[in-house]
């Protein structure tokens, strides 16, 4: 379930990327500049990511390199055998191409020398003869793009991108590097409109055949922005040989939209019909248009069957596009009750656990988030890896401060929340300044690593971002780690036994007040790998913790104090709700009805969701 | 005056008075088929208990049988699982919250002596005087003469004229005991709730309690909950065994004591 | 009476002289003597004072609630900004045709925000009398709806200061919207005069603090009659042992409401009073971090004795004034250190330190309590 920007982003070389980041980037640059890599796609997201991090080195090496052999470079071994099958059936295509052609006399002569010198109808057959190997695909474009230069001196052809004072040359078949040149030094390959066409042809027959299923998309994608009957009998042709699903459903779905042009009625009806399956934009701006009135208010589509049919497919789409967007509000809304609740379940220990009312809880999230910073800062160039190694930094540094805090300050202030509330407040404020003075007052920029930024289109009208896949998987993965240190582990049932009754472990000889300072540092430091997760969608500053602080509580709360799956289930729902809010209310009306709701909710219920029962709660 | 006005329909105006309440036929407290349980144990069950107006009763039984969670009922603090619990014929105390079923009539002595630390002694039983309690008239409040005598009756009652001017956190444990029942005194109660007045008294202490426990009775219906039997015995025309939240038996001491479910409770377990 | 009521009743004295001779004596140096004489107070230093004054007022309001009812508000800014806004809105209506949009009816923000005329809880506020009513009944009514939901429900202890600190947390956001109709972001300033008089000048600063100073002076003497009423002494009970207080008979929820309706009113007060001597109220007024500062103040000064928190409100900004133009970084370490010191080493504050230097032995439980 991979969608065809993601895979064609990663595999794009670094240098490249930052010009690719727009979703819309040129169809073209992208697929000149992943041609010579092969898919890796049919792998899944996981792998993907846990090779990018920790073999990334040895995936970027040949990328940026890209050199002499054109088709057998960029791949490692582990994808070889895969792409070895895949250049075996594009050489298969090419050969029944080739042998449906009739042989001609001066095909033996080198085509790029007749693509250089020759005439038009020379040129013509020249292309013909390239468009039969793939490998030739770049050259073929840089020749519609009027980008392919004849070098005079040396009487070769190059691509070449204009610079300040001229060209900057790359070999056509290799892409090796062919130094600068001014500009009278090259002369352009001219074309003319009879080549054009078959140049398209050839390219769009190239890439159609293209081993990487992520090229053959786009090629449809590019056809169907401009399609003629050419490029309708090159589609329809291919559509025989595809074997991926979404190329095929992409193709049907550019034959269907011609369809509804067509004389006879019952394709166009049967296109309707076919296409109220799809969700597809441009199928909605073609039904759309089909039920519209023109300016004297006369329906465009004479056809009244037809307009009724388009109708109901639009119907139809819209239904499916609501629920569309009622999945991404909820995906929205889990995700950021993913963030509440990364945020609440360190506190739900201290807190809830505990009973202790930590209010740097917030700032132990800052030091994570600052603890990535510096991570990152560290490993320049490993960004990823920085990211991950960051998770048990985040916790090693917040746990070990929160240790610092509990057997600093707050163990005198045992049984008096109202002043151990005051002095941890007093501690956030130190820690925030310490930042201020250490780092800056400054947001710092924490980098997102490459597998995490974009998102996932699954089709025109859902697609979900990657961060906050990641971040709801994330706050899962501390989540049922907690809960199995707290089932598991001797600490654990320590924890668990001193928060139920105190005076009994200690007679039972558990070091009380190592259980709570272990305690104490595994909620902060559960706030400091929450802190790594929040520098991944927010700004890292001094002030990060302080957003932060109310809403946690008001999770641990709502949840029902000393229930780590209230906190869960607090977290998710007020996260939804407000998402589902937003779009009524704005952004902040939305999160001051939510705390409005709070706060009259434990008006009514002070124990929250999920009250503990039971004398030991009376008290 | 929005405080004023908010406090009318819940405050004390609207409450019955203690003359009101309807002993004509007997008992002054009516509990009948009382059930509470906490997360699945039964702290009362189907408890049914009468007491008779000016009585002196005296409720004993193992822990856990029930005894704080039974004041707890009548007292508004916990509201049982099913049942009802009357103040004499017509007050349905399940609908009154603490402080309306205290001007009622109702008055409770804590396990733990519970007075205020910060206050007086002579502070401590200003706040208890039966007055008009709504905030308004609190902030207005002077002792009148009479009042004043009250005070001072009540505290040559508990014998601490001499510390009247002491903070109540400053008293022995024991005085603080007397503080406490002075405090109910200075409600007028009908219904006095006496738990375990005798926990860390001497034996002085203990006697002169018992003599002041029988001189209420008559004026109040007093439950007194205790655990030393010696005292109950000192006290005691009646008596009521609890266990496992119902009542096992009823009876004066003598009959209790011989009961062989009695023994069999706290003997055999 | 007692000893310690002597003592008490002697610090009380010299606490409201100081408080007097502040009030009477700064603006008469202001406005009497030239502006080289070594006597005169700049009107820097007059409107410094007036701030700090209106500081003590807020710490006062403060203190009844925290040191006597122990009811931790951790929200009290909210009624403080909201008081300072009423009073911020007569002003701006004040301002008439002298905007820089020149629209006699509305605000310039108003203008600047396409609006056509004025929102209808604008009403009354060109009036002075009705304005210093809502400056009372705004933050009261708040606090009495919000108050009467969480008392009633026995919200206690460390919930409710979080939900007090919540509650200011939402109005803040409610405030930084522009929507809200009270200047978002910026707040209401530019002010001209009041009551007809330039807003800018000495004398009206001069008489702003006098105005300050005796509100000061008949606050701390209302509040001390309050809490040496029986009422005063059902709260400190209620403070100490709730639910004895309400098998005594007492609905404790409405006591407590009574003092926190009361403190929300003369925060009010006190916000009303700093708006036209700093000239300016914004949103920021709100953040939960000038609440909790309301808080030190009071916890160093030593709560449940009031003119603990005068002592404290004047002591802390001071040494904020002080510091923030010294080391402005360091102002951060010495208020969170401050809470850590105040809380760990010295639970009764200034206060408490001074009486223990007068009688070594601690006899007071009575102001430290353990409200929890």
């Amino acid at each position: 379930m991979q969608s065809q920007r993601f895979r064609t982003r990663l595999k794009t070389p670094p240098g490249l990327r930052p010009a690719d980041r727009s979703p819309k980037n040129s169809l073209l640059s992208m697929m000149t500049t992943t041609s010579t890599q092969t898919g890796i796609e049919t792998r899944g997201v996981f792998k993907r990511l846990f090779e990018l991090v920790f073999l990334n080195t040895v995936r970027r090496e040949p990328v940026a390199g890209l050199s002499a052999q054109p088709g057998s470079n960029g791949t490692s071994a582990v994808d070889r055998s895969g792409w070895l099958i895949r250049i075996g059936l594009v050489l298969l295509i090419a050969a029944a191409a080739m042998a449906a052609r009739p042989v001609l006399a001066d095909e033996t002569g080198n085509p790029l020398d007749l693509l250089r010198q020759g005439s038009m109808s020379e040129r013509e057959q020249a292309v013909e003869q390239l468009a039969a190997d793939s490998a030739n695909l770049k050259l073929l474009q840089a020749l519609q793009d009027g980008k392919l230069f004849e070098l005079k001196a040396e009487a070769k052809l190059a691509i070449g991108l204009e610079t300040q004072t001229g060209y900057s040359l790359t070999d056509p078949i290799s892409g090796a590097s062919l130094g600068e040149v001014e500009r009278g030094a090259v002369g352009k390959i001219n074309l003319n409109n009879k080549l054009r066409t078959l140049l398209r042809k050839a390219i769009g027959q190239l890439q159609l055949n293209h081993a990487d299923p992520a090229v053959r998309l786009g090629a449809v994608q590019a056809m169907a922005k401009n399609v003629d009957d050419k490029a309708l009998a090159l589609l329809k042709d291919h559509l025989d040989h595809e074997a991926d699903a979404e190329i095929v459903a992409a193709i049907r779905s550019v034959l269907l939209l011609q369809d509804i042009n067509s004389p006879d009625k019952s394709q166009r009806v049967n296109a309707i019909t076919t296409l109220k399956e799809f969700d597809s934009q441009d199928a909605v701006n073609k039904l759309q248009a089909l039920t519209e009135k023109d300016a004297d208010g006369n329906f465009v589509e004479a056809d009244s069957d037809i307009r009724n049919l388009a109708e109901a497919a639009l119907i139809k789409i819209r239904g499916r596009m609501q629920a569309y967007a009622a999945i991404e509000t909820v995906f929205f809304g889990l995700s950021l009750g993913a963030v509440l609740v990364l945020a609440a379940i360190g506190l739900a220990i201290t807190f809830g656990v505990m009973g202790i009312i930590n209010m740097a809880h917030g700032e132990l999230m800052m030091l994570g988030a600052y603890t990535t910073y510096v991570m990152q800062q560290l490993l320049p160039n490993n960004l990823g890896t920085a990211l991950i190694l960051s998770i048990p930094m985040a916790f090693l540094v917040a746990a070990l401060v929160g240790i610092a805090i509990e057997r600093g300050i707050i163990r005198f202030l045992y049984g008096r929340p109202l002043e151990t509330l005051l002095a941890t407040f007093g501690v956030s404020l130190f820690l925030q300044q310490a930042v201020r003075s250490i780092f800056s007052p400054l947001n710092r920029s924490v980098a997102t690593p490459d597998w995490m930024s974009g998102s996932w289109q699954i089709n025109d009208f859902l697609s979900l971002t990657w961060n906050r896949f990641y971040i709801l998987i994330f706050c899962l993965l501390v989540f049922t780690a907690l809960l199995q240190i707290l089932k598991r582990t001797k600490l654990g049932l320590e924890v668990r036994a001193v928060a139920q009754n105190r005076g009994m472990a200690r007679a039972m000889g558990i070091p009380t007040s190592r259980v709570d300072a272990m305690t104490f540092g595994l909620g902060s430091g559960i706030a400091g790998v929450a802190g790594v997760a929040l520098s991944q969608i927010t700004n890292v500053g001094p002030n990060l913790g302080q957003a932060y602080i109310v809403d946690s509580f008001m999770v641990v709360v709502f949840g029902g104090v000393g229930n780590l799956f209230g906190t869960l289930v607090a977290g998710f729902s007020l996260g939804i709700a407000n998402k589902v809010l937003e779009p009524y209310a704005g952004a902040v009306l939305a999160k001051i009805l939510v705390l409005v709701f709070i706060i009259l909710f434990i008006q009514k219920k002070p124990r929250g969701l999920f009250p503990q029962k039971g004398r030991a709660a009376e008290s | 005056m929005m405080i004023s006005a908010a406090s009318t329909p819940e405050g004390g105006a609207s409450l019955p008075l203690t003359g009101e309440v309807d002993a004509r036929h007997g008992p002054i407290l009516y509990m009948e088929d009382v059930s509470v349980s906490f997360d699945g144990f039964r702290a009362l069950n189907h408890l049914s208990l009468y007491i008779d107006d000016g009585e002196l009763r005296c409720l004993i039984g193992p822990n856990g049988a029930g005894k704080t969670t039974l004041m707890d009922v009548i007292t508004g603090k916990t509201k049982p699982d099913s049942g009802s619990v009357f103040f004499g014929q017509t007050i349905d105390l399940l609908e009154l919250d603490e402080p309306a079923i205290a001007q009622a009539g109702i008055c409770r002595k804590f396990q733990k002596p519970s007075v205020f630390d910060a206050l007086t002694v002579f502070e401590n039983l200003e706040l208890a005087l039966k007055t008009d309690k709504r905030t308004w008239p609190t902030l207005f409040h002077k002792l009148n003469g009479e009042q004043r005598d009250r005070i001072h009756d009540v505290l040559q009652t508990i014998a601490l004229p001499a510390q009247q001017r002491q903070l109540a956190g400053a008293l022995s444990h024991g005085q603080k005991q007397w503080l406490e029942i002075g405090m109910l005194l200075m409600q007028d109660p009908k219904v006095m709730l006496v738990d375990e007045p005798i926990a860390g008294m001497t034996h002085q202490e203990v006697e002169r309690t018992a003599e002041l426990l029988l001189s209420l009775q008559g004026k109040h219906s007093i439950v007194v909950v205790e655990h030393d039997m010696e005292f109950v015995r000192s006290i005691a025309r009646k008596v009521t065994v609890l266990h496992e939240g119902s009542v096992l038996t009823e009876g004066t001491m003598d009959e209790v004591q011989n009961d062989p479910r009695v023994i069999q409770v706290y003997l055999g377990g | 009476m007692n000893l310690q009521n002597l003592t008490q009743d002697k610090t009380y004295a010299s606490v409201l002289l100081a408080l007097a001779s502040v009030t009477i004596l700064i603006p008469f140096c202001n406005l009497i003597f030239p502006e080289d004489s070594a006597l005169h107070f700049s009107a820097y230093s007059v409107s410094l004072i007036g701030k700090y004054l209106t500081f003590a007022l807020l710490g006062l309001s403060l203190d009844m609630v925290w040191g006597y009812a122990g009811i931790l508000v951790l929200g009290q800014g909210a009624f403080f900004a909201l008081g300072g806004y009423a009073m911020g809105m007569y002003l701006m209506r004040q301002i008439g045709t002298r905007g820089v949009y020149g629209n006699a009816e509305l605000p310039d923000f108003m203008v600047f925000l396409n609006w056509t005329e004025l929102p209808w809880y604008w009403y009354g506020f060109e009036n002075f009398g009705f304005s210093m009513l809502m400056v009372l009944l705004a933050p009261g009514l708040l606090a009495f709806v919000f108050g009467w939901l969480a008392f009633r429900s026995r919200v206690t202890g460390v919930y409710l200061s979080i939900i007090t600190q919540a509650l200011t947390y939402a109005l803040l956001l409610a405030f930084f919207r522009n929507e809200m109709g009270f200047g978002g972001n910026n707040g209401l300033t530019d002010f001209k005069d009041i009551l007809g008089f330039n807003i800018q000048s000495e004398a009206v600063r001069s008489v702003l603090l006098l105005m300050t100073g005796l509100s000061l002076i008949g606050a701390l003497l209302l509040c001390r009659w309050i809490v040496n009423s029986k009422l005063g002494r059902v709260v400190t009970a209620i403070r100490d042992q709730e639910s004895r207080v309400r098998f005594l008979g007492y609905r404790v929820e409405l006591f407590k409401l009574w003092v926190f309706v009361f403190a929300a009113m003369l925060a009010g007060l006190a916000g009303a009073l700093y708006v036209p001597q700093v000239g300016i109220i914004n949103p920021s007024e709100f953040s939960p971090l000038n609440s909790l500062e309301i808080v030190i103040w009071v916890a160093v000064g030593g709560r449940g004795t009031l003119y603990g928190a005068i002592i404290g409100a004047v002591l802390v900004n001071y040494a904020k004034t002080v510091l923030t133009g010294l080391m402005p970084d360091a102002w951060l370490f010495c208020l969170g250190g401050a809470f850590i010191l105040v809380t760990l080493l010295m639970p009764d504050g200034i206060v408490g330190l001074l009486r223990r230097r007068i009688k070594p032995k601690p006899t007071l439980n009575a102001t430290g309590g353990q409200p929890a």
